[in-house]
């Protein structure tokens, strides 16, 4: 077993010496995610005002469209290229990341709030020895300090903690998927892009990828969607469940479910929202069937549009909702789903 | 084998009321819980312990001195023992300094091959320390793993992903936080409420960890709490009553189009 680190954060720091914002892009089978293009999104507002680069880290095998980061808003790539990187390790990834912001020196670092985000993100801070801000909704920087304020829900959603690094660099941040737009595609941006080979003792791993299992429930990722609907106990049963699978199917929506309805069965885990499930945060939720338990509205309270149906007029999901139908699911749900029908028809 | 299974102990959030006005949890009970991830890693022990009979499970928390009620539930559940990290130094850490301290501890105790933890923790929920923990100790950190494969020298983990899930085999020692999906959570046992009475669970402080007190609580944190504040919880709620026509439902479509979501 290896040494145990112990060095101190007081260890000065030649804090001026690091400059620049790194974001972690992430790719599958080769293919850039979604999530690069949204951290693209708040790398570039936190680079412009810092007046300094951005620079999209990605680390892979072989990756299709490089040049898009850059049109997005990327000044530099750091491509780091080998194999191994081909689908994610958590020591081969920190082991890289690290290195290369050793070598480059960013002042802040931005990475999805996503299953590897947040595993690598950790290793990294602390092989860096700074700190880390986990599952950010807003970031911005401080116009005195300089300073990178990162806000982010605490205590099941009920407060918000604005949170900086002020002595340790560089300032580290995970951001929860969908908390910023895309940024766009600008045909006219220029960049450079720089090829990382770390093969030898950065890559290696007592760790052996062995398969990536699609699933096929979660035909679109509840973290990632634009539009969610959830279900709960006043779906009264599995038949009932149904409904909110049918009207997500036609939409091209994702499954949410509440505790209480994955534990009868209605739903998996994987569609879990709430404290002890998946934060989401989608343009558009619909709550059927749903009281609105303090950990439930953990996971939802930040999309944007959230639209409750419950026949209990005062159901606390009301209280953050948008827009609240109060009635039963059983005539609502079927009623909703044939609108959906008929306005797909028509386009 | 060996398995240290940490145990948080958190606020226990069946008595936590939120209040309409101020959107602020209110706690209406001082009672505290095993975080309920912990004890789903828990159970995951002990499954693997009712499969190989040579292993033993220590269960390990960092916390106030009642934080002792965490380990002696662990024990009750079927921990083989415990030990509690506990001292006023290290209030205030953030989860670099937990997780430093709490790798030290866990250096203390001796060789292990596996470390069974929570993705996350319901009250801080950063689900940051658990990864920390591991690069202080040297080994590889599998996160959000739903199944568990033990094999001669390591296992194989099943993570649950964005898409999918993740297949990956690792040698031994390792860390591995698991999600819900992984054993159901078990009961205690009246051989276990027995041995948690008896057990002596020792206890660490700095002055067994012996690190520097700059390193330690918020002064060996390097993140800085600067502002806290009330999300608004309330929304401008347009509230419609369903009857047996389509209004209700016109209405819903026209305001998502004008909130440019459909
Ligand atoms: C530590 C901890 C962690 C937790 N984590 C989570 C979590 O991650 N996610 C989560 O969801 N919960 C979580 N919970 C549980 C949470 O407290 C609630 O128990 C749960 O969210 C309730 O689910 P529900 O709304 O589906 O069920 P219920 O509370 O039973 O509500 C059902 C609702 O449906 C309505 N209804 C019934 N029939 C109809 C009908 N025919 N038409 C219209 N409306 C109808 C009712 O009015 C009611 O409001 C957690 C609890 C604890 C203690
Ligand atoms: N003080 C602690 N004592 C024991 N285990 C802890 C402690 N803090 C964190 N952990 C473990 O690390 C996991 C993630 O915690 P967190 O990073 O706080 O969300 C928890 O589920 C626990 O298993």
């Amino acid at each position: 077993m290896s040494m145990y680190v112990n060095c101190s954060i007081a260890e000065a720091k030649n804090l001026s010496e690091f400059k620049g914002v790194f974001i972690l892009g992430e790719q599958r089978d080769g293919k850039i995610q979604a999530v690069t293009f949204e951290l693209l999104t708040w790398g570039r507002g936190i680079a412009d005002d810092l007046g300094c680069e951005l620079a999209c880290v990605l680390l892979g095998d072989e990756i299709e469209n490089l040049d898009e980061v850059i049109l997005r808003g990327a000044d530099k790539v750091f491509f780091i290229q080998d194999p191994i990187f081909k689908n994610f390790l958590t020591q081969p990834y920190s082991n890289a990341i690290t290195r290369l912001v050793n070598e480059e020196k960013p002042e802040v670092i931005i990475a999805g709030a996503t299953t590897t985000g947040r595993t690598v993100m950790p290793l990294v801070a602390a092989k860096t020895n700074t700190g880390l801000t986990a599952d950010c909704t807003e970031l911005t920087v401080d116009p005195d300090t300089k300073l990178l304020l990162q806000t982010r829900p605490a205590i099941g959603g009920n407060i918000m903690a604005t949170i900086k690094t002020p002595d340790t660099r560089p300032q580290m941040a995970t951001v929860r998927p969908r908390s910023a737009k895309q940024s766009p595609v600008d045909t006219s941006r220029t960049g450079q892009i720089i090829v990382k080979n770390y093969a030898g003792a950065t890559t290696m791993t007592v760790e052996k990828f062995l398969e990536f299992i699609i699933d096929t429930t979660q035909a679109v990722s509840i973290e990632e969607a634009d539009i969610i609907i959830a279900g709960g106990k006043g779906m009264k049963n599995a038949a009932g469940f149904k409904l909110i699978e049918e009207l997500a199917e036609l939409m091209g929506a994702a499954v949410g479910a509440t505790r209480d309805a994955v534990e009868l069965g209605w739903s998996t885990y994987p569609h879990q929202v709430g404290l002890s499930g998946k934060t989401v945060s989608p343009k558009l939720i619909i709550a059927a069937g749903i009281a609105g338990k303090i950990q439930f509205l953990a996971g939802m309270q930040t999309s944007d549009v959230i639209v409750a149906i419950n026949k209990d007029p005062e159901a606390q999901i009301f209280k953050v909702a948008d827009f609240g139908i109060v009635g039963d699911v059983f005539e609502v749900m079927p009623m909703l789903i044939e609108t959906v029908k008929k306005i797909k028809a028509s386009a | 084998m060996k398995i240290i299974v940490l145990v948080k102990q958190v606020p226990g959030t069946d008595s936590v009321k939120l209040d309409p006005v101020t959107g602020v949890m209110v706690r209406t009970g001082k009672d505290t819980i095993i975080n309920p991830l912990d004890e789903n890693a828990l159970a995951e022990a002990i499954r693997i312990k009712n499969t190989y009979p040579d292993v033993k499970i220590t269960a390990v928390s960092m916390g106030p001195i009642s934080a002792m009620k965490a380990i002696k539930e662990a024990i009750a559940m079927g921990a083989d023992d415990g030990v509690l990290v506990s001292g006023r130094e290290f209030a205030g850490s953030d989860t670099i300094a937990t997780a430093k301290v709490i790798a030290a501890a866990i250096k203390k105790t001796g060789d292990f091959d596996m470390i069974l933890c929570g993705e996350r923790a319901t009250d801080g929920e950063t689900g940051q320390t658990a990864a920390m923990i591991a690069h202080y100790l040297g080994v590889p950190a599998q996160t959000y793993v739903s199944a568990l494969e033990v094999l001669e020298d390591g296992v194989i983990v099943k993570r649950t992903v964005e898409s999918g899930f993740e297949r990956v085999q690792v040698t031994f020692p390792v860390l591995v936080s698991v999600n819900k999906d992984i054993s159901d959570t078990g009961f205690p046992t009246l051989d276990g409420k027995l041995k948690a009475k008896k057990v002596e669970v020792p206890m660490l402080g700095n002055a067994e960890l012996g690190f520097d007190k700059s390193e330690l609580g918020l002064t060996g944190s390097p993140t800085r709490v600067v502002k806290i504040f009330s999300p608004k919880l309330s929304r401008d709620t347009i509230m419609v009553k369903a009857n047996a026509t389509m209004q209700p439902i016109d209405e819903l479509m026209s305001f998502l189009v004008q909130k440019d979501v459909l």
